[in-house]
């Protein structure tokens, strides 16, 4: 192959690529720009550059607005859901590793049919069970609600990182007189620990990440970021900056956590199709 | 050993009475609201029908629609992320500087909400200001998501593409990296030109990974809501109406809950059946190679 054969091929393989780039970032930048903008200046027109920055689109949903609220709820319902469930999957997991439980061949099957299931089904038991028990528009029924998705897929995830710690340490710990809670927190918890933060982080997006279940149940108090963003489009017109402004606070969390923990939570949300 | 035994059912205890309580219970009170008429504001809410939901199920020619709406849906949606995730992740995996960054933003769309992606999309199609009815009327042609069925319905395709091919993108990226060098290399051998290389040696090692994406993609693009719900609530008319947003709507709307919970029965059944169907069909396939 001949040298500028192979100069024009890579610079056709970077003319794609940028391509790409541009038609995925493209769409998340408009977003940007719009919140910058006042209500005049969206309607002018879709010019690429915007040089002001009109800060009343982030300040009167989030501190005279309601959003700061739903802001504090979704904080709190996201961490409330990874906290609960990542105790409960560590609990679970090691059992599942360890010892043979009826069922754990099927993991995988209960894991992926509990991911694969339409959501929009659960809402009619879910609306009447919610009612019933009083649970509805509070922060602790979704806490526990999401468990529903995030449970099975935690202990999935986390099963693999398990049975990668040798067995031989927690018979060493045992025989030296650990008790068992002794040997979880001071032997697996510490060496399972980066397969725990991978799964908390992805938790933690997903729990924040979901609207029906949200928008069903919950009405005033409870109200979570994701379905105050709904809320945006009415009948009596939008005000498309905040909206903009609303989507931009949405997102910062997915671009933190990319930013941080890129490599390893691309196995995750890619649900490890290529696991083996 | 029976220390042991209760150990372990002390510690699957918590998650196995969560689960029941939000994953079993729920599916039996499905099972049970679906054989009543169940309606708030009838003369008499709550009444025993038997099969008579499933009844009027079959001949809903709205659920029926809805229901090939969402198959069609399904269909043109995995059958352009797929070929474009194929050759975008063969691109990726080329020898060259800096395709770390254009993996990174790959991921970008699938940290984010799906409702915030719709939002996005709101404003890359609003009729007023958005570029996307700008470069079209650019071309001559008249775009509007609120009127236009068709418009509404390839947007949706347009926003599903954009969000999940990068899904595709990653998954078949760690399928190629991780096939074995030999096959490659006796091809070579043998003379083969790049074509024939992917045709007969890349695709083939990489069928179990495919079928797998294309069972994780049908099943998602089937139970779509979010981004649809923000962008177009199913509309206009029923365009865009998809199973589960008919389904939403139905509860929202008619309060009809024995019916509706017929209607979320016959669902599940189906996406468990479909699940099946495709994971038998998949393990099968990775027997034979």
């Amino acid at each position: 192959m001949s040298g500028g054969k192979k100069t024009w091929k890579l610079f056709l393989v970077y003319l794609v690529c940028i391509l790409i780039a541009v038609a995925t970032l493209f769409p998340i930048y408009w977003m940007f720009v719009i919140s910058a903008r006042s209500r005049l200046e969206v309607f002018l027109g879709p010019r690429l550059i915007q040089t002001s920055f009109y800060s009343p689109n982030y300040y009167r949903p989030f501190v005279q607005d309601v959003y700061g609220r739903y802001l504090a709820n979704s904080l709190l319902i996201a961490s409330g859901n990874t906290l609960l469930v990542v105790c409960l999957a560590v609990l679970a997991t090691y059992a599942f590793s360890r010892f043979r439980v009826p069922g754990s061949n099927n993991l995988f099957f209960w894991t992926i049919t509990n991911r694969m299931a339409p959501p929009a089904v659960f809402i009619v038991p879910f609306f009447l069970m919610f009612n019933r028990l009083g649970l509805r528009d509070t922060q602790f029924g979704l806490i526990l609600l999401y468990c529903i998705f995030n449970l099975p897929f935690a202990i999935w995830l986390l099963k693999g990182m398990m049975d990668g710690i040798p067995k031989e340490l927690d018979e060493a710990a045992l025989i030296d007189g650990c008790s068992l809670w002794g040997l979880l927190f001071h032997v697996i918890v510490p060496l399972a620990k980066p397969g725990i933060m991978v799964t908390a982080i992805l938790n933690w997006i997903f729990a924040w990440n979901e609207y029906l279940f949200a928008a069903i149940l919950t009405s005033v108090r409870s109200r979570t970021i994701t379905t105050g963003l709904a809320e945006f489009v009415t009948v009596i017109g939008t005000n498309w900056g905040e909206m903009a402004a609303v989507s931009v606070v949405c997102l910062v969390p997915a671009i933190v956590f990319i930013g941080i923990a890129q490599k390893h939570i691309i196995a995750g949300l890619t649900f490890g199709a290529v696991k083996d | 050993m029976k220390e042991n035994r209760r150990q372990v059912w002390g510690l699957i205890a918590p998650t196995l009475f969560l689960m029941i309580f939000i994953g079993v219970i729920p599916v039996i009170y499905v099972i049970y609201l679906s054989a009543f008429k169940y309606n708030v504001f009838a003369k008499v809410p709550f009444r025993y029908i038997g099969f008579n939901n499933f009844r009027k199920l079959v001949f809903d020619t709205d659920f029926l629609k809805s229901l090939r709406l969402g198959l069609t849906f399904v269909a043109l949606c995995c059958g352009i992320e797929l070929p474009l995730g194929l050759l975008i992740a063969n691109l990726l995996t080329m020898n060259f500087k800096g395709k770390g960054i254009f993996r990174t933003i790959m991921t970008l769309p699938l940290a984010m909400a799906p409702i915030s992606i719709g939002s996005i999309w709101v404003l890359i199609t609003n009729p007023d200001f958005g570029p996307l009815p700008f470069l079209f009327r650019k071309i001559g042609v008249e775009y509007n998501m609120g009127i236009n069925a068709n418009q509404a319905f390839f947007t949706t395709v347009l926003v599903d593409i954009w969000h999940w091919t990068p899904f595709v993108v990653l998954t078949f990226m760690a399928g190629l990296t991780s096939l074995p060098n030999q096959p490659f290399e006796a091809a070579l051998v043998d003379g083969a030109n790049r074509w024939q290389t992917f045709r007969y040696v890349t695709i083939p090692l990489l069928k179990p990974v495919i079928l797998t994406t294309l069972f994780i993609r049908v099943m998602d693009t089937f139970r779509i809501f979010d981004e649809v719900w923000m962008l177009t609530s199913g509309g206009p008319g029923t365009a865009t109406r998809y199973v589960s947003i008919h389904l939403v709507r139905l509860v929202l709307q008619s309060m009809e809950y024995g019916y509706s919970s017929a209607m979320s029965l016959f669902l599940l059944y189906l996406t468990i059946i479909i699940c099946f169907l495709l994971l038998t069909f998949i393990s099968s396939s990775r027997e034979a190679a």
